[in-house]
């Protein structure tokens, strides 16, 4: 994959009309060995990211620990300020009065949990991304539209470009681009 | 994906109408709703409302700049009400956002596909309705500009906000509401930026909306942490909802007062929060989709599924209506049945029988298929819901502290014009930001819509 003009290319690009196919092609290009792909289309199309290689999400993780983190956050601070920061006496009352301090928690709970699904989300995606090579094809404009693209990225190992353009006409698409880097 | 269009199919059977006219294609969805901000000319009507609105906003800032000159004697405030129409205005508006969320996050759960088409301006006016409900809070507080006093924050004297005081609960859950009301709306207009930046040829639109989308490119890697992510938020936003107005509800039960101390107000206003909230949605998207001309997306079949909400609400707020007359009669405390029948009989009759009239009476004319089926009665009965629950708050506000415990202080209530210009002004805010969401951003979730579009040959077909 190193001596030849292969490197040059961000990937070759293939060009469906819908969905299904996308997905044919992707699972075809996934058992031929291919690792390095992904698909793109308008939608989010159900059992896509399983073909194209995608195993174990870990946003949900995340968005849990956010939600521990506002819930200590929340619960810490109300108690930190009510028992050890400014006690009040009254009237001899408890200075954890807990039933009190739920409503905060509760919603600093939400409110860390929801930036934790946010942020987590961007982050993992790589967004934002001000430049992509995929955008150099121009007929990509309409991934956002109505058509569904396939891109087998140079940095495979098993990428080659004569073989691998050979290997995506094979699953007749509408059509091959190449994606200038 | 076949399985997902076979369900879609046999749904639509089920329920007779469709959710989205036939002969669709995901070009033809996205072109029809792109081109609302992209190339559609602005209809003559969008300038005619957004004058009124712009208007209606400048009323908000010339009474806004002469109550921060005088301070808020100008409102008609006095001792036993020391709350007036900014509490009324604030839990009016709060109400009317909850339908926001209530669609794009309860019903996403429950998945309820016609959610798709009215989820984007619903949480539009979400967002839309929280700020304006801010204002009055904020403005009532009289010096506004320390209203960072109410964030617990270090400060040179050691203090902390009172985190045992419903008000703070208020504060935490408004603020937590506005945000994640934020976040949810921005990630679902992501991938639609993407289509408006690559749809539009102006190089200025391309840019904005470019930095909007983030880059999004449609990846299906990215779709699937998107739709986890987007899927998380809404079960975070279903209990938070729920937990605004509850605490908002808090800010009365937790006091003595005849009238508010009742464990029936966290689900009374929770339900009287939705009505509102879908009589709204009904109120806008009835001249939208007129306007618009989308009425392949918005269907007879969402102005009835809205209606029926609307009507299922209102027979809950009515229950609460009745209980709090029950409770005040069963509980054999003398000041909770003198409130209830100064409520009914005092001086406040009137605006009492109103709301009978306006959120009990009207609504039933939804149980007749006629009016379901007619755009023009449900726009007029969902105008009647809006009343009615201004009046609600009204009633709940002022008919519990005008007589209270001592016949020696009892007042007598009624805005002034100062917080009538307000209140109105608030309704300029709203459809202010409204009418610039509908020029510059698409009104109606395009990706969404594409999952909606169930002949996949057609879009072959283009």
């Amino acid at each position: 994959m190193t001596e030849n003009k292969d490197n040059e290319l961000y990937g070759l690009m293939a060009e469906f009309d819908t969905s299904e196919e996308l997905v044919e092609a992707s699972r075809k290009t996934y058992d031929a060995g291919y690792r390095n792909l992904d698909a793109y289309t308008p939608f989010p199309v159900e059992e896509l990211p399983e073909v194209v290689g995608f195993k174990k999400p870990i946003l949900p993780r995340i968005v849990l620990i956010g939600a521990l983190v506002g819930m200590t956050l929340g619960f810490g601070m109300q108690y930190f300020a009510s028992a050890i920061h400014y006690p009040l006496n009254i009237g001899g009352r408890p200075l954890n009065s807990w039933p009190s301090f739920i409503p905060i928690t509760f919603e600093m709970t939400i409110l860390v949990a929801a930036f934790a699904a946010v942020l987590g989300m961007f982050a993992l995606n790589g967004l934002p991304q001000p430049y992509h090579p995929v955008f150099n094809v121009p007929r990509f404009k309409l991934a956002s539209r109505d058509r569904f693209f396939l891109c087998i990225e140079s940095v495979d190992p098993k990428f080659d470009l004569a073989g691998t353009r050979e290997f995506l006409r094979a699953l007749q698409p509408a059509d091959v681009f190449d994606v200038e880097p | 994906m076949a399985d997902q269009v076979l369900d879609k199919k046999e749904h639509s059977h089920h329920t007779g109408a469709p959710l989205i006219e036939p002969g669709h294609s995901y070009g033809s969805v996205t072109d029809k709703i792109s081109s609302i901000v992209l190339t559609r000319k602005t209809p003559v009507a969008w300038f005619l409302g957004f004058s009124v609105a712009f208007l209606l906003l400048m009323v908000f800032l010339g009474s806004t700049a002469y109550l921060l000159m005088k301070g808020t004697g100008i409102w008609g405030l006095n001792v036993p009400v020391g709350w007036g129409f900014a509490i009324i205005n604030f839990v009016w508006w709060i109400g009317i956002g909850h339908a926001g969320t209530l669609i794009s996050a309860i019903l996403l759960l429950l998945r309820q596909e016609w959610r798709t088409s009215i989820n984007r301006f619903a949480e539009a006016m979400t967002l839309f309705a929280v700020a304006a409900a801010g204002m009055f809070p904020l403005l009532h507080m009289g010096r506004p500009w320390l209203f960072y006093w109410l964030m617990p924050y270090p400060n040179t004297m050691a203090l902390w906000p009172q985190f045992r005081s419903p008000l703070v609960w208020d504060v935490f859950a408004v603020s937590t509401y506005a945000t994640v009301s934020l976040l949810f709306w921005y990630v679902g207009l992501v991938p639609d930026f993407a289509t408006l930046r690559d749809r539009t040829k102006n190089r200025w639109a391309q840019i904005s909306y470019g930095i909007l989308s983030m880059g999004w490119r449609g990846s299906a890697i990215h779709w699937h942490r998107y739709e986890t992510a987007y899927l998380l938020l809404a079960g975070l936003a279903t209990p938070l909802v729920i937990s605004v107005h509850t605490v908002v509800s808090f800010d009365f039960a937790m006091g003595i007062i005849p009238g508010w101390h009742a464990t029936i107000f966290p689900p009374y206003f929770v339900a009287g929060a939705i009505y509102a909230g879908f009589a709204m949605v009904l109120t806008l998207s009835i001249p939208l989709r007129k306007i618009y001309g989308l009425e392949d997306f918005i269907t007879m079949r969402h102005l009835k599924n809205m209606a029926k909400v609307m009507l299922a609400t209102g027979l809950i707020v009515a229950y609460g209506y009745m209980i709090e007359g029950f409770t005040a009669w069963y509980s054999g405390a003398e000041y909770e049945e003198f409130m209830i029948l100064n409520r009914l009989t005092g001086p406040y009759k009137y605006v009492f029988w109103s709301l009978i009239l306006c959120n009990v009476a009207v609504p039933q004319l939804i149980w007749f298929s006629k009016i379901q089926n007619s755009v023009v009665a449900l726009f007029v009965v969902a105008m009647f819901v809006n009343v009615g629950m201004w009046l609600e708050r009204f009633v709940i506000v002022v008919t519990s502290l005008h007589r209270d415990f001592l016949p020696s202080s009892w007042d007598m209530y009624s805005g002034t014009i100062w917080d009538w210009a307000t209140y109105i002004g608030t309704i300029g805010l709203f459809l202010t930001l409204m009418f610039l969401f509908l020029r510059i951003m698409p009104a109606i979730s395009i990706f969404e819509m594409r999952t909606l579009v169930t002949d996949d040959k057609k879009s072959k077909a283009e």
